[in-house]
């Protein structure tokens, strides 16, 4: 009875999620503002329960952020121009999406590196392994003559026993 | 030799992992390392007035961040209080998101080891400074520059091996 009711675990999960994604603490009246909060919260990290983003955590941390954001937003400042606020205080790790440059090398462009590599290896794989011979004229001429002596053996053997 | 190839990553693997398990997540390296610390001008909670950091300038001194609801404050506030008795440098304590009835209380029953403390009731200055969690304390040098900072309760440990080294080197 109670295992019937499992499939809906994830979903409720996944519905929960966006829920609290969307509770986002609004303040303001501005509509236009609080989609932007929402979405430049939704791509910064809340320090404190890390694996959260700044739009779902409920930590105080996250909404005195989420305050800073949205004066932000209010002072006319562009989405690089908050991120930029954010990092100078925070470091790149309150982003979700790290920038590109000498540090995050390694993380940028170890998993095309790797792909990349699987697929030569596969692909050198696959061709060493030789494709069967395809079935030539003369192969199949053989095979007819192998086949005949053996009939010609085999009514043979019958003749014998009778 | 070459079967052994997995293996060999495996084990690669495991080791690398296994140093990532030993490095705590919560320890965050500041970026302000080596920056101007930012200027604030907060209310006193010890006496009226106000107080900058500019007033410390040619000092090397401390900036405590603590709160009276935070646990981890109780358990380093004896070691603050040895610092201020033993020791010249400053600490200035940044009171954050707190109340200030609750936080003189909390001086009052364990002693009150700072020079200034001030009261960031809504936590601007601590957004400023980079402060995600109490305590938190930064060794800020006679430039008045950043120079260190340490996540989590201060021990003796910690002011021996860290906090003392890098306060004697800011005072150069």
């Amino acid at each position: 009875m109670k295992r019937s009711f499992y499939w809906l675990m994830p979903l409720l999960l996944a519905l929960s999620l966006t829920v609290s994604a969307k509770t986002a603490s609004s303040i303001t009246s501005n509509p236009i503002a609080e989609a932007r909060l929402v979405e430049l919260s939704a791509e910064l990290r809340c320090l404190v329960c890390q694996n959260e983003s700044l739009a779902s955590s409920q930590a105080p941390l996250a909404e005195d952020l989420r305050r800073e954001v949205r004066e932000q937003i209010a002072l006319g400042k562009d989405n690089a121009q908050i991120i930029n606020y954010l990092t100078d205080r925070y470091g790149d790790f309150v982003t979700y999406r790290p920038p590109f440059k000498a540090r995050t090398l390694l993380l940028w462009l170890l998993p095309p590196v790797l792909l990349l590599t699987g697929l030569v290896l596969l692909w050198l794989r696959l061709r060493r392994a030789s494709p069967p011979a395809p079935k030539t004229d003369a192969d199949s001429d053989a095979d007819d003559d192998a086949i005949k002596a053996l009939q010609q053996e085999f009514d043979g053997k019958n003749h014998e026993r009778d | 030799m070459k079967r052994y190839l997995p293996l060999m990553i495996f084990f690669g693997l495991a080791v690398l992992l296994g140093i990532g398990l030993t490095l705590n997540p919560r320890e965050l390296p500041s970026v302000l390392i080596g920056k101007p610390a930012p200027q604030f001008e907060l209310d006193r909670l010890d006496t009226p007035g106000q107080f900058s950091p500019s007033e410390l300038q040619g000092k090397a001194w401390l900036l405590n961040v603590w709160a009276s609801w935070c646990s981890a404050c109780i358990q380093e506030h004896p070691v603050l209080n040895d610092i201020a008795k033993s020791y010249d440098f400053p600490i200035v304590g940044l009171n954050y998101k707190d109340q200030d009835r609750d936080a003189k209380d909390w001086l009052a029953l364990r002693g009150n080891p700072y020079k200034v403390v001030v009261a960031d009731r809504e936590g601007r200055v601590g957004v400023d400074y980079g402060v995600y969690g109490v305590p938190e304390t930064f060794v800020i040098d006679k430039a008045g520059r950043i120079v260190y900072k340490h996540i989590g309760a201060v021990t003796q440990q910690v002011f021996k091996d860290k906090l003392l080294p890098e306060l004697q080197k800011a005072q150069r």
